[in-house]
């Protein structure tokens, strides 16, 4: 690719605290030729990733320090994992290794000098599942915790463009979600106006992980799987949550052509804050037979009346694809087929 | 005597900090520290077993198969579900293609980078390695990331996305794939196995698979394989004597990896490279110390302890436990477990050192990418579309379980007590846990420690490369370790 002419390389850190590397690791499957030639095409220099950098121990600690005292122009600051500030607030649950100072204590302290302040994945965003009950480390994401402005950067924090967080929020967001975001930041075209109000990306946050779900025709006739690697709709039984969480999880191809719902994997939401206080993942909790958690933006008597109506006209090829493993009766353009 | 600290020690996967004291340019005692704890064992306490499924994988964002594995195999003990035939063949492929890209991620970027550092500049394969393997910036990532990519498009397939999936379960996988589904994956390995014979090994990964001793690997090297990365890590190895470097403890041991229909594909076993001898791998005779843990001490039987972080223990180092296998520390991983198969080009790599060495563990990672690259494409040509992907799951039975697989790393077991479908035990024994485990309270070192010791640091001190090759020769996933 040939680079994008800048005068100075867009410089970012990228930070690992309390979480599990998969969000390095999905964000390396970008690009034809790979994630290191995608950056340096717009000029984006990693001055030190904990995974993939050169610099180990103290030349690490050098280029840490650089940036601290200014001589190195931060203009992006990625933090990967939680904040633990357990226990009692001392951090000491994840510490720099090499420095007895706490991920907290030098996350604060590089964070008022980038011009940009992202968390990706939902861990740096709002918690993640180490923050899930109860919570054994304090764990928080840099600006949230969980839905409330609780994070470890505090509510009024904002970068020095004026931004709050950014939050590349999901566990793990898919590799575009993070390098698209990034390669925006360094051309400068990203602003308040492209993140919704948690501070996600809008360029995967305008949609709805529902949407372009290959299981939308079960989904209308609620014609419902009830075992997971049943085809049909998982919403009714299998606790999906798509209609509910953004992302465009079903627009993009994740590893090639895959989504959750597609293969079986029902949605836990893992683009929103908090998703990881669920009990019981794989089912819906329901009141009266009624789905507790319906479309974000539909009115329920609307739902309840319509899935009844869809239910009741559901076709047979419908009805029992969804219960198969198999598509077990084709569509046939021009009438059913009897069998 | 100076004591030095190395940290941060990256390219490794998660957290890790090294300890030495150094006597008169000789390392006489390492410490190895885990230095994050998330609390995944007490996070998973009191929630629905099946819950496991979603929760445990995001321990490990480079093994996350491997969990979702130990998971599933846990819940099919506690379920008494046979799994379907296929289900076992898909969980497989995808775990092959886990394990696979985890080495190539371990060789390409967290590994040899090394060579191509300043140190080096003086040897005459320095600017060839350079050019090729500087971190972020050496031509290899043009290749071996898309490569790396292209492969895991089996995870598309199989599991939605990679990593953190809930396609695997207790009966199998989540999807049945269709014709065209098979298909995809036999060009995905096919495409996949290109790359390794035109660019990692340059020659058939059937004449890797075929070398049967040290004589072979040479001969390959300057012959058929001579273009390929494999041979410039050999190359390199033997002018810098990697092979005498990193000494494990002498005992290595394997769960049994990648069950199929009948049986694990590597064999479960514990080998004692001092003896020769080989015996039966016995999960029962595991116990974990927390002598030198950050941990409150707790039962030492995995299937009874619980898990209390105490950051303020007097004389503890690291958030993990030390595992001990009748006492003993036990090296893991793809070096132990085609040593316990019996590969004869591993035996013989062996043989002629006497342990465990730098050297042999990364031919053993790379020999396992051929084999399983083979292995994939068979458990592919396998899957017989006819029938279930998936077997009818039963409700948990309470009780104590484990789920016991191998990771690309080695042995991963999770040990679950089960009461009215929640848990109330929960305790996971990582394969770094394992190969970076802290002192016991008998002050026996655990195997990286005990490969540092001894090791010749001279002036050099935290500065020594050496110490970067024997600690990423174990390609540590320390965000496993300690959880």
């Amino acid at each position: 690719m040939r680079p994008m002419i800048r005068a100075t390389p867009f410089n970012v850190l990228w930070l690992q605290a309390g979480g599990c590397g998969g969000c390095t690791m999905s964000v390396l499957e970008r690009g034809a030729s790979g994630a290191f030639e995608e950056l340096r095409a717009f000029g984006i220099e990693l001055l030190w990733h904990p995974s993939v950098a050169e610099a180990t121990g103290p030349e690490a600690l050098s280029i840490l320090e650089k940036i601290l005292r200014g001589a190195i122009r931060l203009d992006a600051l990625l933090i990967e994992g939680s904040v633990l500030c357990g226990p009692d607030g001392t951090g000491l649950f994840n510490t720099l290794s090499g420095t007895g100072r706490s991920l907290k204590d030098w996350i604060a302290s590089f964070a008022p000098l980038a011009d940009y302040c992202v968390a990706v994945g939902s861990c740096a965003a709002f918690g993640g599942v180490p923050a899930a009950a109860p919570d054994p480390t304090d764990a928080r994401g840099l600006q949230y915790r969980a839905r409330e402005l609780g994070g470890a950067l505090g509510p009024d924090y904002r970068s020095r463009a004026g931004l709050p967080v950014i939050n590349i929020s999901g566990c793990a967001p898919h590799p575009g979600w993070i390098m698209e975001t990034l390669q925006a930041l360094s051309l400068g075209l990203f602003g308040a106006k492209d993140m919704d109000s948690f501070g996600r990306p809008r360029l995967f946050a305008d949609h709805l992980a529902h949407h372009g779900c290959s299981r939308n025709e079960f989904y209308e006739f609620k014609a419902s799987a009830e075992h997971p690697h049943e085809r049909g709709c998982l919403m009714e039984n299998l606790g999906c949550k798509a209609t509910q969480a953004v992302g465009d999880c079903n627009q993009r191809a994740w590893n090639g052509g895959g989504s959750c719902t597609q293969s079986g994997s029902t949605c836990i939401a893992c683009t929103s804050p908090g998703f990881e206080s669920a009990m019981g993942f794989m089912h819906t909790p329901k009141v009266a037979g009624i789905p507790v958690g319906l479309p974000l933006d539909m009115p329920k008597a609307w739902f309840v009346a319509l899935a009844a109506l869809s239910k009741s006209a559901t076709p047979k090829r419908v009805r029992e694809n969804a219960r198969s493993d198999r598509i077990e009766r084709a569509p046939e353009p021009g009438g059913e087929k009897s069998k | 005597m100076t004591r030095v600290v190395i940290g941060p020690f990256n390219r490794v996967e998660g957290d890790l900090e090294v300890a030495l004291e150094v006597v008169r340019g000789v390392v006489r005692e390492a410490r190895v520290s885990a230095p994050l704890y998330r609390g995944f064992e007490q996070i998973l306490l009191g929630r629905p077993s099946e819950d496991a499924l979603a929760i445990a994988p995001r321990i490990c964002g480079i093994c996350s198969v491997s969990q979702s594995l130990a998971v599933a195999a846990m819940l099919r003990a506690s379920q008494g579900v046979t799994p379907a035939p296929n289900g076992l063949l898909s969980t497989n492929i995808a775990h092959a293609a886990e394990n696979i890209a985890d080495h190539l991620t371990h060789f390409y970027l967290f590994f040899m980078p090394d060579f191509a550092r300043a140190v080096y500049s003086a040897r005459p394969w320095f600017n060839a390695i350079e050019a090729r393997f500087k971190a972020t910036s050496g031509t290899c990532g043009r290749e071996a990331l898309p490569a790396r990519a292209g492969l895991l498009e089996i995870m598309g397939l199989i599991a939605g996305k990679w990593p953190h999936s809930l396609a695997f379960r207790p009966g199998g996988v989540t999807r049945a794939l269709d014709l065209g589904g098979k298909v995809r994956l036999l060009a995905i390995l096919a495409r996949f196995r290109a790359f390794l014979e035109a660019v990692l090994f340059d020659a058939p990964i059937d004449a890797l698979i075929a070398l049967q001793s040290a004589d072979d690997l040479d001969a390959f090297v300057e012959g058929e394989g001579c273009a390929g990365d494999f041979a410039a890590f050999v190359r390199i190895a033997r002018d810098l004597q990697l092979d005498m470097m990193g000494f494990g403890p002498g005992q290595m041991m394997s769960g049994g990896a990648y069950r199929g229909p009948t049986g694990h594909h590597f064999p479960a076993g514990v080998l004692d490279l001092r003896t020769d001898d080989l015996r039966s791998f016995d999960l029962a005779q595991v116990r974990e110390d927390a002598s030198h843990a950050f941990m409150r001490d707790s039962d030492a039987d995995p299937a009874k302890a619980q898990t209390f972080p105490d950051v303020h223990r007097e004389g503890a180092y690291s958030f993990a436990k030390a595992p001990r296998l009748s006492g003993e520390a036990v090296e893991v991983g793809a070096l132990a477990r085609q040593a316990v198969a019996g590969h004869p080009l591993i035996r013989d790599l062996l043989r002629r050192a006497g342990a465990t060495n730098v050297f042999a563990r990364i031919v053993a990672r790379l020999l396992e990418t051929a084999l399983l690259t083979q292995a994939a494409e068979s458990w592919a040509r396998e899957l017989d579309l006819r029938d279930r992907f998936c077997a009818q799951e039963s409700p948990a039975q309470d009780g104590a379980f484990v789920g016991c697989i191998e990771a690309a790393r080695g042995t991963l077991a999770h040990w679950a007590t089960i009461r009215d479908d929640r848990f109330t035990g929960y305790q996971i024994v990582a394969p770094t846990t394992w190969n970076f485990s802290p002192r016991d309270a008998a002050d026996r070192p655990g195997p990286l420690e005990c490969a540092l010791q001894g090791l010749e640091v001279g002036d050099d001190g935290a500065a020594s490369v050496a110490v970067q090759h024997i600690v990423r020769s174990f390609d540590p996933c320390m965000v496993c370790t300690a959880h």
